[in-house]
């Protein structure tokens, strides 16, 4: 199921540019900002943008990007100050009097330029249990899941993460917290609670608890809000916050009943 | 984890866009501190309850200084305030509420002053 693309906001301001506009794009690298000058055009990307300078003006420019039409999830950085996915979103929506700035994605180490190194996003995937887990003894028989369970509807909504890492460069307590796992590992945490067919549930509750997990959020709606794919990992974060706390009581009336018995 | 950037700290750069959600959090933490810091003074007030009429009277006779009005102004806001920026967590996350976050923080510090408007209008 695919979530609804917010339209990254055109907002009724003009795709077509005036013929010989120009745009001024300031570029984060070494330290400091590199200005450069682009022709406007039509239905004009940032992507676009960076490619041009890359290409025709300086080709030591280090960007990153794959498959240009908002599926791969590589080409995120951050624009005019707000993480945002480059090749779906288009510079009529978002340049600000003919102005762009852009800088590689918040919260995550620079490798050069503007491509990142996205290693510590993967490894809190890793760390919050974001592996589907089949168990000591998978089924051999295929699982039969009701697309309109509670479980698969929550699933859903979620399950169409691209990694871009938006969500985790748009995030305030990851930034407070380098520790902090993140919405994008916290969501797929989520999905996999979900997941019927999951034996991996107990643990993945533990992981993804305490000073870095789903209890640090602060439901800024930071990661909502800038998720180009219109996930809301508020919301997923939210569900784990009630799982770990029903897990604590379980455990708690489990550990009162065997000392009572 | 590359070799090149295990070690490097995140380098400073232009600081995200402030947003609302941040605002209503900082808002809600503030204000929280603020009744905290309140309710010993509180308790203290109830205690000279303990000790006669006179000693509460006297007590509350510091209300009437105009630095006092003003922080029970600034009290009543702040519990307004946190009443209502925590009502709107709960809703986003027991009711997973998609919410305009910038006009909900704006009617949430609305709400808190309007009731703090209240409280001076109440003859407080």
């Amino acid at each position: 199921m695919n979530a609804p693309i917010p339209n990254a906001a055109l907002n009724g301001r003009a795709v077509e540019p005036a013929t010989g506009a120009m745009l001024t794009v300031r570029i984060r690298r070494d330290g400091g900002f590199q200005t450069f000058a682009v022709a406007r055009r039509p239905a004009q990307t940032i992507l676009d943008v960076v490619t041009e300078i890359q290409r025709e003006q300086d080709p030591t420019l280090a960007y990153r990007f794959a498959c240009r039409v908002g599926m791969c999830g590589s080409c995120a950085m951050m624009v005019n100050g707000r993480p945002r996915w480059t090749c779906r979103t288009r510079v009529a929506a978002v340049a600000a009097s003919d102005g762009l700035t852009l800088e590689p994605l918040r919260n995550l180490p620079v490798v050069k330029d503007l491509a990142v190194d996205m290693e510590p996003f993967f490894e809190k995937w890793t760390a919050a249990h974001g592996a589907f887990e089949p168990g000591d003894a998978p089924t051999v028989d295929f699982a039969v899941v009701a697309p309109d369970s509670p479980e698969r509807r929550a699933v859903d909504a979620g399950i169409e993460c691209i990694n871009c890492g938006v969500c985790y460069a748009a995030c305030d307590v990851v930034t407070w917290n380098p520790d902090y796992l993140g919405p994008a590992a916290l969501n797929r945490a989520w999905t996999l609670v979900n997941d019927v067919r999951d034996r991996g549930r107990e643990a993945r509750l533990e992981a993804v608890s305490g000073d870095a997990g789903c209890q640090s959020c602060h439901t800024h709606m930071s990661c909502t809000e800038s998720c180009p794919k219109a996930l809301a990992p508020t919301f997923a974060i939210a569900g784990l916050k009630r799982e770990t706390a029903k897990a604590s009581l379980r455990r708690l009336g489990a550990r009162r009943f065997r000392r009572s018995a | 984890m590359n070799a090149g950037t295990q070690a490097a700290p995140l380098p400073r750069r232009v600081a995200a866009r402030p947003r609302a959600g941040l605002a209503a959090a900082l808002l809600h933490r503030l204000s929280g501190i603020a009744l905290a810091l309140f309710l010993p003074m509180h308790f203290i007030a109830l205690g000279t309850a303990l000790q006669g009429a006179d000693r509460l009277e006297s007590f509350l006779g510091l209300t009437h200084n105009g630095f006092v009005r003003t922080a029970e102004w600034g009290l009543v806001s702040a519990l307004a305030l946190h009443l209502v920026l925590g009502l709107r967590v709960l809703a986003i996350e027991w009711f997973a509420t998609r919410e305009r976050t910038a006009l909900m923080v704006s009617l949430c510090v609305a709400a808190a002053l309007a009731v703090g408007l209240l409280f001076l209008l109440g003859g407080a």
